[in-house]
């Protein structure tokens, strides 16, 4: 629907250089260096653009980037393309078909905030595809010199390097990362310090995630008014969308903020087989659940999603329809969540155990009233009690899948059957 | 570095040097994931004991750091397992529609319950798999890390019969 990320999507040989250079790539970046626009400058067009991270925390990109800590020591910009999120899969299309877009936003950052080097680290499951696509990408704008030694004659030097994980959700967490960067378990760091003070090797750190930083060259190119007017109210841009689960085409849709609801059903063709659309997670697994009905009307931006009690996420949207199992469900992100659990803290550590293990409980028909109570305490008492957000992610699924789908839980335990059964 | 222990061949050596170059030249152990995926691909798809102390050997680490790493990281198997790995993502957007089905069809076909690898030894099916990223392509699987999407019988059946007479 609007074409950033996405503007090479649909091309012929839409990871090389050739493309993107045939679409105007790498102007932005070739502007900074011969214009000798200045850092600061940088941010403010990125601040002033609204640009928003789009991994799911939603937090300013420019804000972000103008946190750097500024004495004269080595920085480090990290992409984060460990995309996991249920539901989720944007910066996986971004990598393998519009990588030069990540590498010019990753020069630009890294230009920013002053690092010398960009590491872009993706999942390890990614390493069939994705990290072949960006790893060849990467030695084209080596090639161009648009990375490296004495860049386009600048005597600006950045180094861009791919990185690759193996498997494990909480990498994604931006601590977890740097973590796993030094070769460690990924368990998330206390903050403060926060990493744009002490992060990769205790220096100096911005993280951001993939389809963020592949936004970066357009609002450079086109200007901070340009990108602000494409979304409306404070979801200023565009985001890609992830439309999956029961709908006739799943997609990958990139759209302004504030696009209803609706209007994404329609670009898939509507509900699978056009059943009764049940209840949607509109950012991914870690996002409350709404019911369909309430969010048909709602526009996809940040303050729409948060007056019907949920939120944007990662842009991951999953449609329910009326056949869906809401027990079977949760039971089954639960099990995520504690599997995926890292260990570190005792609330999470035990609490997802628990949630998962009372829903499986519940399921196999040996479950009561006092279960859900149960479920609701746990997730209370993890909730705001751990290091990072996994815990909270948790914890929001059990919650609203309670609040909305009561009924269809005590009707499991009522007559240990599921009610669409 | 290079007289230090260990049982990889010249290639090996070159590629972990590679890796390494990759970071500071005190941070050693931020080789260590990609190492160990080089080294598990190249030994059948597992790590040993062996393997874990060389690399901590090569880049002059300690043993526990190395393991560290193989134990937290799902990719890394620390058994012997099929040559060709199966991975069925089960997460909400593939449930959705129905890999849990796909599941048992391939574990019907190949006779061998989620977790196992076959008596042949051709095929193994991880499990505990989560959200592949190809949630618009449900239900899906990765063969070897290539994925295979919009699953159906048929087309599983097709796959895995190209695969077994490779």
């Amino acid at each position: 629907m609007t074409n950033l990320c996405t503007s090479t999507f649909s091309l012929k040989n839409p990871s090389s250089i050739e493309t993107y250079l045939s679409q105007d790539g790498y102007s932005s970046w070739k502007q900074i260096i011969s214009k000798q626009i200045p850092k600061s400058e940088v941010i403010t067009i990125i601040k002033e653009s609204g640009l928003k991270g789009k991994g799911g925390a939603g937090f300013s990109t420019g804000l972000k980037w103008s946190f750097i800590n500024s004495s004269d020591q080595q920085k480090y910009l990290v992409c984060n393309s460990d995309e996991s999120e249920p539901g989720t899969c944007k910066d996986r299309d971004i990598l393998r078909y519009n990588p030069h877009a990540v590498i010019e936003g990753m020069l630009i950052a890294s230009y920013a905030i002053g690092a010398s080097v960009g590491y872009n680290y993706l999942r390890g499951e990614f390493i069939g595809d994705q990290w072949i696509v960006f790893n060849k990408a990467v030695k084209e704008a080596y090639e161009y010199n648009f990375i490296g030694e004495n860049i386009l004659k600048s005597n600006l030097c950045i180094e861009i390097v791919p990185l690759i994980g193996a498997g494990a959700y909480i990498v994604g967490e931006e601590t977890a990362m740097l973590e796993s960067i030094e070769g460690k378990r990924g368990m998330p760091r206390i903050k403060p310090p926060f990493p744009a003070v002490q992060g990769l090797y205790g220096k100096p750190t911005i993280i951001n995630n993939t389809e963020t930083l592949a936004t970066v060259p357009y609002i450079i190119k086109n200007g901070s008014e340009w990108y602000k007017n494409l979304g409306v109210n404070d979801s200023d841009g565009v985001k890609m969308f992830c439309m999956s689960g029961h709908l006739n085409k799943p997609s990958v849709i990139e759209a302004p903020l504030g696009v209803p609801f609706s209007k994404l059903l329609d670009e898939c063709d509507g509900v699978l087989d056009n059943k009764k659309l049940k209840a949607v997670i509109p950012g991914g697994s870690s996002v409350p659940v709404v019911k369909g009905e309430d969010i048909m009307e709602t526009p996809m931006d940040y303050e729409s999603l948060m007056k019907i009690g949920t939120m944007l996420g990662s842009g991951g949207i999953i449609i329910m329809d009326e056949s869906t199992c809401m027990v079977s469900v949760l039971e089954r992100i639960s099990r995520f969540y504690y599997a995926e659990s890292c260990g570190q803290c005792t609330p999470c550590r035990e609490g997802t155990g628990w949630l998962y293990k009372t829903l499986v409980k519940i399921r196999s028909g040996n479950g009561d009233q006092s279960d859900l109570d149960l479920l609701n305490k746990v997730a209370n008492q993890i909730e705001g009690h751990c290091i990072c957000a996994l815990g909270d992610a948790a914890a929001m699924p059990v919650i609203s899948f309670l609040k909305h789908f009561w009924t269809e839980f005590e009707y499991y335990v009522d007559k240990k059957q599921s009610m669409v059964i | 570095m290079t007289d230090a222990k260990h049982i990889f061949s010249e290639n090996m050596t070159k590629e972990i040097d590679l890796i390494r170059s990759k970071f500071p030249k005190d941070k050693s152990k931020s080789a260590i994931i990609e190492s160990l995926l080089i080294i598990q691909h190249d030994n059948n798809g597992f790590l040993n004991d062996e393997l874990i102390a060389s690399l901590a050997n090569y880049l002059s680490i300690q043993k526990i750091d190395v393991y560290e790493v193989a134990t937290f990281y799902s990719m890394f198997n620390l058994k012997p397992v099929g040559k060709n790995t199966i991975s069925v993502c089960t997460n909400v957007s593939c449930m959705l529609r129905n890999s849990d089905d796909i599941v048992s069809h391939i574990e019907k076909r190949l006779k061998i319950k989620i977790g196992e690898s076959t008596k042949d030894n051709k095929f193994y099916l991880k499990d505990e798999m989560e959200c592949l990223a190809a949630c618009n392509g449900a239900p899906m699987m990765q063969v070897n890390h290539i994925n295979y999407e919009n699953l159906t019988f048929e087309k599983v059946d097709k796959i895995l019969d190209e695969i077994a007479n490779d």
